[in-house]
């Protein structure tokens, strides 16, 4: 399968967004390891930016990022992707259901849905275009690139976003998640404005064993969505690479990339 | 590539409150006779009425998958096991190669109910989970498709898809899509939902549940009974598989308007109607039955009224069939995929069960009782939280 991307963003510890970080991205620059604070969506209209959460406000942070070039984002379809969800909104549904009085806040419970942050985007857009939201574990990027380029092959633009934020305690320690991390990308049909063509192939296999990279190499490891870091780095230092991005624990995706 | 290429559904299972397989889901529509109950579901909000499903305790995963064990897999096992599907996608498997069969598939809790057990198992004063609680095989929600492809032995691409109540039925879209671009040859799809205090507290703080069966249609329509289940089908392409119905279509949309209460004129759902009819080519008129999404409750019910009135006037019979299974949530848009099939191959228009007449301020045409009529066509439809909007047009071989 083949697509061509043109918008991209990042909001993870040390990239604040991608015009701050392709330099770092690229090595051209030095990253350091700073924490990844919540990022202000500027899509979101006030009232709803001061209420999301932690999750929403890095997925549409990306989101917007990654779509601002864009004539007509409620055109796009979006493909939202994250491995655990909003935590902090199942948590404190977990925590209310075994709490005394068992009351669980309605608006809680309607954020609890996987796809919140893609309903707020496409309120916050105006879009009535079709969205997916998956899981995927530690594979969520993959999923949720694979989902899009099966919407480009069809002839659709698309908007992917990827996201994940750490998980509240009792959940943490059972699914240890390092830092928050989002990544965004438009992908479509046609080489309009594109700064890279990615080809897909889906292979029956694991994800054979890297080399050792550098510091920011080695962030992918700690988000589902940071291991799009090999997609970054190609991206942001615009050459030609050949990119594996675990799926499944026996299934990959080989990802050659291709700057236009 | 073509926008939409259609599908045969080669075959097909489901458990409800009904029942494991096709066959008991099937007498039951034809015997009008419903599967709700009071509720009985541990912790469970008092006074509600539920579609429970009987046996998950007979239906553990085999020894080398316990790791997986959890109620939302166990319905997914029961469904394996039910209208000879695990042998079905075993001869597709080899026909293909397990990398060349995907599993797509929709849920919307997963196994939080495990979690949900995990913390009540904790001592007073204890924070932290029990050491035998497993959050990636059981609450995560690859945890569906790694259990249908392990079990299965499948190796193509696991994906799924949580899009709250569209989830099943944005699953087979989304399968249908992956075997068209050639990166597949079949795929298990479909939607697993199971109960869990999260959803039945939820859905209770936000005051739309029934007090007794829910009555979808009806003037005095109280809310959503829900319900837990399983819908999965194989895809493959009409020329590969010679008998089954036809996924002739599907569309998708979003709302954009509220993250709970629906567009009050129904734009998305009129939009993802709209666009799977386009995506099957045919005209309204060429649909003989719709099955609503209908979940029971006040707003969704008169929304799908004014999308139905607008899309087809009043031409065209329709009716929900949560009466039956209540609302099965992530997994309904695939169970009532299901149903279309057994209306096709039946010659059925399920009417909502429990009402006399349908709300006289509605304007498409419900169906209270059942009628005997040949049908070609079924569009069957499923909307969620998020704005969420999925339709899908299924058709005889």
């Amino acid at each position: 399968m083949r697509a061509f991307l043109s918008g991209v963003a990042v909001f993870g510890p040390g990239l604040p967004g991608w015009a701050a970080s392709e330099a770092m991205l690229a090595g051209t620059a030095p990253w350091t390891m700073a924490e990844a604070l919540p990022p202000v969506p500027a899509v979101l209209a006030p009232a709803n930016r001061r209420r999301a959460s932690a999750a929403v406000r890095f997925a549409l942070a990306a989101a917007d990022d990654a779509s601002a070039e864009e004539p007509d984002r409620a055109a796009l379809e979006t493909i939202f992707a994250s491995g655990n969800g909003d935590g902090a909104v199942v948590g404190g549904i977990l925590d209310a259901l075994h709490a005394p009085d068992e009351a669980v806040s309605p608006t809680l419970f309607h954020n609890s849905v996987h796809n919140a942050a893609a309903g707020y985007w496409h309120i916050a857009v105006g879009s009535t275009r079709p969205s997916l939201s998956l899981g995927g574990h530690d594979g969520a990027f993959a999923a949720g690139l694979l989902a899009a380029m099966t919407a480009a092959a069809h002839g659709r633009p698309v908007l992917l976003v990827a996201y994940d934020t750490p998980l509240p305690s009792p959940l943490a320690a059972k699914r240890p998640t390092g830092f928050a991390f989002a990544t965004a990308c438009v992908l479509r049909p046609d080489p309009g404005g594109a700064r890279a063509e990615l080809a897909l192939r889906y292979l029956a296999g694991p994800l054979p064993a890297a080399a050792p990279g550098d510091a920011l190499d080695a962030l992918a490891e700690g988000n589902p969505a940071a291991r799009a870091l090999p997609l970054l780095r190609a991206l942001a230092a615009r050459r030609a690479a050949l990119v594996r991005l675990p799926l499944l624990e026996d299934a990959h995706l080989e990802l050659q990339v291709s700057p236009c | 590539m073509s926008p939409f290429s259609p599908m045969r559904i080669s075959a097909g299972t489901v458990v409800t409150a009904l029942g494991a397989g096709l066959g008991p889901l099937r007498a039951a529509l034809q015997e009008r006779r419903g599967g709700l109950a009071p509720c009985s579901f541990p912790g469970a909000p008092g006074g509600i009425w539920a579609g429970a499903v009987a046996g998950l305790e007979e239906a553990a995963p085999p020894p080398d998958l316990a790791v997986y064990d959890c109620r939302n897999n166990r319905l997914a096992e029961l469904a394996l096991r039910s209208d000879g599907f695990a042998a079905a996608v075993a001869a597709a498997r080899d026909r293909y190669g397990p990398e060349r069969v995907a599993v797509v598939v929709g849920t919307s809790t997963a196994g939080i109910e495990q979690t949900e057990q995990a913390y009540a198992a904790r001592r007073p004063g204890e924070t932290e989970l029990p050491a035998a609680f497993d959050y990636g095989h059981t609450h995560d929600l690859q945890a569906l498709p790694a259990y249908l492809r392990a079990r299965l032995g499948l190796r193509g691409p696991g994906l799924v898809i949580s899009t709250a109540c569209t989830s099943g039925a944005q699953a087979i879209l989304q399968a249908a899509s992956l075997i068209a671009t050639g990166m597949v040859d079949a795929a298990v799809a479909g939607g697993v939902d199971s109960l869990c205090r999260m959803t039945l507290h939820g859905f209770a703080a936000l005051e739309l549940l029934s007090a007794g069966p829910c009555r979808p249609c009806a003037e005095d329509r109280d809310g959503i009974a829900i319900g837990e289940g399983a819908g999965l089908v194989l895809l493959e392409r009409p020329e590969a598989a010679a008998a089954g119905p036809l996924l002739l279509g599907a569309g998708a949309s979003s709302d954009g308007h509220h993250m709970s209460a629906p567009h009050p004129e129904g734009l998305g759902a009129v939009a993802a109607m709209r666009a799977a009819l386009a995506a099957a080519g045919i005209a309204p008129g060429e649909i003989d039955y719709v099955n609503l999404h209908g979940t029971g409750t006040r707003a969704n019910d008169a929304m799908e009224d004014a999308a139905m009135h607008q899309v087809f006037g009043n031409a065209v019979p329709c009716s929900s069939t949560k009466g039956w299974t209540g609302h099965t949530l992530g997994a309904s848009g695939a169970i009532e995929a299901l149903i279309a099939t057994i209306c096709l191959e039946a010659g059925l228009v399920p009417g909502c069960l429990g009402i006399v007449a349908a709300d006289p301020a509605f304007r498409s045409q419900v169906a209270t009782g059942n009628r005997a009529m040949a049908l070609r066509r079924v569009l069957s439809n499923s909307f969620g939280f998020g704005g969420s909007n999925c339709s899908l047009v299924i058709g005889q071989g």
